[in-house]
């Protein structure tokens, strides 16, 4: 599928900033799933600090803006063809081994719940079932509804609530795959909504799995689902904040409004 | 009974490196040593070095004890402790360019990947992330103790920011001020070319984007830190600044401090802040000490950070127990320094020897430090033994023992006259381009009676610690 990406994410601050520091996480990587075509990203008034990639293969580019400075935009648009893997990250450059994505996170800290919730889905094989029986396991107990929850809610605070969005579903299946011994990660990236309305988020969230045999493999719990090729995968981190397309912080003492524009769609070749 | 090492008599003759200290000793008469030790406490007093030896906390302003029996080390003795000591340094090295490389001695299951990869101090961060030179620690500091004329163990390494070595100077500096003759009966080692060979090891890992003569800093916590006097302290001895985290800022690729006559690049951070601390936008977000964004700087080559980031992974107490295999493996030498023998409570035999032998071993929390959930065995009654039992077989993995280890004594002043009391070593080991080793170290000492406890807040004092010329 060839999917173009349209987003503008602008940041207005009530009063002038001194500087603001940025670290994007905002470039696809290749895989055998996807091939970026043409990606461009603009920082208004911004100077282009160091680009590397990291050991788990993403694109990492630092930002620096000068004050004083309101109001920023960053603006990203590119095209990307995607294929359908099943979820499967097959042909991923990365470094980062396996093992370092059990560990836990204040965010993914798994509570009693949690762990009686991982347990309960005999998960010990640590293969595609158990994965899979996992991820359903919290489409089934954490049920999406916007504006239940915010940014810095926890997995457990999710489950307890019984509702969250795909943030809370993912962390929450980070949970009790790590707490099952399965390493775990926090994918960002964006989803081709659907006209039918099944589809929701365009600014979207998963988890990747680490099963043996397979590797890397993704799962959707908001959708019920493994990615495919209406997922265009940027990043991945321990949890959300790890995994954070835009991060940064302002110098200052204002306070700060966010306002996002986001369109993926399906090009006509 | 447990015989100690006395390093400087042996069978009722005097160990040859201590021969003049033994003149020097029967020739000073008791009011001389009083007026010589009010004078060295005036000094130490006067230059405001107070702060707690490797953050162990207590009374910041504390005096530590100064004593003024230097410890002696032969040129021989020397040799072959720097040899281990280089050897050490080179195989930690090693192991964290391997470790956030390919990670070879995991695959070759030489160590578990549970200790390295879901290590606390592990930083995924920085997997894949070259440091310049290739190097991740720039400071070993190896606490080494003493059993015999030839037997030295090494207690712990410590490869991110070791503390103290301001003690080795300035321990010096008034020996030297107070009896200017004993330096010049005996051929001693200078130790004063620290900060120069310092600054030298900093400089030479400048990145490869620094062009002409690198700018090095020293970030520190600020004046509250425990150890802000030798952070400020080996700033003006090297010449550099002595920053923190709010003089330094992050624009486009690189780090700037900003000074009187506008901001400055700067290529090499000498940086005594922990990891968690260094960036907000990298690591914990509510840390005010740290510089924004420089973890981008520092990961697409445009500042070095000493010690690297996730240095921290090679010093761990659990880890320890693997660098004889580390020496074995990235150097294919065996190692020079012993290991104290460690027996891991994870392990059932292990465990069980443990459990059986309580009374004679030390045992320690894995990721303990400063003394704490530990268990000194021969000093402790059978109720507390078996109390400590219970909770080892209740979280075996947590616990690591090891023989309570006869360390060696020197003489020391103390009230009565001399009397033999128990030290430790900490030489500092500097590896940049070079590996160097300064010869001399800080050498603590158990100011009571029988106590083979060295730390300061348990009444441990320092003292010159002297290497011969050969």
């Amino acid at each position: 599928m060839l999917l173009t990406v349209d987003h503008v994410t602008t940041y207005r601050y009530s009063q002038p900033v001194r500087g603001v520091v940025q670290t994007h996480r905002l470039q696809p990587t290749a895989f055998d799933g996807q091939t970026v075509l043409d990606w461009q990203i603009t920082v208004t008034d911004g100077i282009k600090g160091g680009h590397f990639r990291d050991g788990a293969g993403d694109h990492v580019q630092a930002w620096t803006i000068q004050g004083p400075v309101s109001e920023i935009t960053v603006t990203v648009q590119g095209r990307v063809q995607t294929t359908d893997l099943v979820g499967v990250l097959r042909g991923h450059r990365e470094r980062t081994p396996p093992q370092c994505y059990l560990q836990s996170t204040h965010a993914t800290d798994a509570d009693m719940a949690l762990a009686d919730l991982a347990a309960s889905a005999n998960a010990g094989a640590g293969d595609l079932a158990a994965a899979h029986r996992l991820s359903a396991l919290i489409a089934d107990t954490i049920a999406y509804t916007p504006g239940a929850t915010h940014a810095a809610t926890t997995a457990a605070e999710a489950l307890a609530l019984g509702q969250g969005v795909c943030q809370d579903q993912t962390h929450a299946l980070l949970a009790i795959a790590r707490r099952a011994g399965i390493p775990a990660r926090y994918i960002s990236g964006y989803l081709h909504a659907t006209e039918d309305g099944t589809l929701h988020e365009a600014a979207h969230a998963w988890a990747e799995l680490h099963l043996p045999d397979l590797g890397w493999v993704g799962f959707d719990p908001a959708n019920r689902c493994c990615p495919d090729d209406r997922y265009i995968r940027l990043g991945s981190g321990l949890d959300a904040m790890d995994a954070a397309p835009i991060k940064g912080i302002a110098r200052g003492p204002g306070t700060e409004q966010l306002d996002v524009h986001l369109a993926v769609q399906q090009s006509g070749q | 009974m447990t015989q100690y090492f006395n390093e400087m008599y042996e069978g009722g003759e005097v160990r040859l490196p201590y021969a003049q200290l033994d003149d020097w000793m029967r020739n000073m008469p008791a009011e001389l040593r009083q007026m010589k030790q009010a004078e060295a406490e005036a000094l130490f007093r006067r230059i405001g070095i107070t702060f707690a030896v490797y953050g162990e906390g207590g009374d910041p302003d504390r005096l530590i004890p100064f004593d003024m029996f230097p410890r002696v080390f032969s040129a021989l003795e020397w040799s072959k402790l720097e040899r281990g000591v280089k050897q050490r340094a080179r195989a930690l090295n090693a192991f964290l360019a391997d470790v956030y490389g390919r990670g070879e001695i995991v695959r070759a299951g030489r160590i578990p990947a549970k200790l390295v990869y879901q290590n606390d101090a592990y930083e995924k961060e920085v997997v894949g992330i070259l440091p310049p030179k290739g190097v991740y620690s720039h400071i070993v500091g190896v606490d080494l103790v003493r059993t015999g004329p030839e037997d030295f163990f090494v207690l712990e390494d410590n490869c991110r920011t070791p503390s103290g070595v301001s003690y080795m100077l300035e321990n010096r500096e008034i020996m030297m001020r107070m009896f200017p003759q004993l330096f010049r009966d005996n051929r001693i080692e200078p130790v004063d070319v620290y900060p120069d060979l310092l600054r030298r090891t900093l400089a030479s890992v400048a990145p490869t984007k620094c062009n002409g003569e690198p700018t090095i800093v020293i970030l520190t916590p600020g004046h509250f830190n425990s150890a802000y006097y030798e952070h400020s302290f080996l700033a003006d001895l090297m010449g550099v600044e002595l920053v923190e985290g709010q003089d330094l800022f992050v624009e486009g690729e690189y780090v700037y401090m900003r000074t009187t006559e506008g901001p400055r690049r700067v290529d090499v951070i000498y940086r005594r802040l922990d990891d968690a601390y260094i960036d907000p936008l990298c690591f914990r977000p509510d840390s005010m000490l740290g510089v924004p964004g420089l973890m981008d700087v520092y990961r697409s080559g445009g500042v070095a950070i000493c010690s690297a980031p996730g240095a921290g992974v090679a010093d761990d107490k659990a880890v320890y127990t693997f660098v004889p295999e580390m020496i074995r493996f990235y150097l294919g030498e065996e190692p020079i320094l012993n290991n104290v023998p460690t027996w891991q409570c994870a392990k059932t035999d292990d465990c069980k020897y443990v459990l059986e032998n309580l009374k004679d071993l030390v045992v320690k929390e894995v990721h303990g430090s400063g003394g704490y959930g530990m268990l000194v065995g021969p000093k402790c009654t059978a109720t507390e033994i078996a109390e400590f039992a219970l909770r080892i077989k209740a979280k075996p993995h947590n616990y690591i023992a090891q023989p309570t280890l006869a360390l060696s004594t020197t003489p020391t002043f103390v009230e009565q006259g001399i009397a033999p009391r128990h030290v430790d070593l900490r030489p500092y080991c500097l590896v940049g381009e070079r590996i160097e080793l300064v010869p001399g170290g800080l050498t603590r000492v158990a100011l009571t009676e029988g106590s083979l406890v060295v730390n300061s807040s348990q009444g441990g004092g320092v003292k010159d610690t002297w290497v011969l010329a050969g």
